[in-house]
């Protein structure tokens, strides 16, 4: 057995079957404990009392936002290279639950903008380039909707992915580039977290919850897509007939 | 801990508004998602099978 077999949408089909529960159950297991130490251990914040419990949502939903666009964008690329059917399924697979992150990002940022800043949206950097990410999101899930022939939609969607993708070195770099409201990252790969440790460790319980959420349900959105486009082949066939 | 009783902690010291608002919707997001995602998959289920009934015919 080769990965390369993986690519076969007959044996990821069967494959993708078995991994969901296992990423479903930890997701959920994940989010508990998340929700326990963004509640019951994360200590209060000095400067901004228990507004600050949002961030344990915002951040990892915001990463997400922007991570499964390149992902989604990786995925594009395969696809348009060398053509790969699967490739253009988990860029489809993907794109609703970057867009339902996407708007829960800027959802609990308003919901904390409004206490801290004393606004619910300011068009600052930050802000305006995530809300471009929803559009984009948005906007691609459409252009996929509008064009029945398949192949056709599965390349337009991924150019505009591929296109757009510039606006995630934008959105993550805005805090830095320009002068924003938004505050700069609490975490870098050079600096100590400017973060008591436990805050830390929710907000990465929370943001791997997440990741394995994300798996789960686009395991479960490809697996569709892999049995409608495969309908005429002998195994899809046997799966139409097997479960009745 | 940090909550002294239960309505101190649905309070979220004057933010609970906030505070469960961000909680609040992001389950009703998730929870959306996974009902669309299970409607989705047995309609698709179904329409695949009367599809493939008719072309046998």
């Amino acid at each position: 057995m080769k990965l390369y077999t993986f690519a076969s949408p007959a044996t990821f089909y069967h494959l993708a079957g078995k991994l969901i529960p296992w990423f479903a159950w930890s997701a959920g297991l994940l989010t508990l404990w998340g929700l326990y130490i963004s509640f019951f251990l994360a200590p209060t914040d000095f400067q901004q009392s228990e507004a600050y419990r949002i961030i344990f949502i915002h951040v990892p939903a915001a990463w997400m936002s922007m991570f499964i666009y390149l992902v989604m964008a990786f995925w594009g690329a395969i696809g348009l290279a060398f053509n790969t059917r699967l490739s253009f399924m988990m860029a489809r697979a993907l794109a609703p639950t970057g867009a339902m992150f996407t708007f829960v990002a800027l959802w609990t940022g308003a919901l904390w903008g409004k206490p801290m800043w004393g606004a619910w949206w300011v068009w600052d950097a930050r802000l305006t380039s995530e809300l471009i990410l929803l559009f984009l999101y948005v906007g691609i899930i459409a252009l996929w909707a509008a064009i029945d022939d398949v192949k056709r939609g599965d390349r337009a969607g991924s150019l505009l992915t591929l296109i757009g993708a510039i606006n995630v070195p934008i959105i993550y770099f805005s805090v830095i580039w320009w002068n924003t409201l938004h505050q700069g990252a609490s975490i870098s790969v050079t600096k100590a977290p400017s973060m008591a440790a436990i805050m830390l460790q929710g907000m990465l319980v929370m943001a791997v919850a997440a990741w394995f959420y994300t798996i789960a349900v686009a395991l479960v959105r490809v697996r569709r897509i892999i049995l409608e486009r495969e309908r005429h082949t002998e195994w899809a066939k046997a799966i139409l007939e097997g479960d009745q | 801990m940090e909550w002294a009783s239960w309505s101190e902690f649905w309070d979220m010291a004057g933010y609970g508004l906030y505070v469960w608002g961000s909680f609040g919707v992001t389950a009703l997001c998730v929870l959306i998602e996974v009902i669309l995602l299970k409607r989705a998959g047995t309609d698709t289920l179904r329409r695949l099978k009367r599809m493939q009934q008719w072309e046998e015919q």
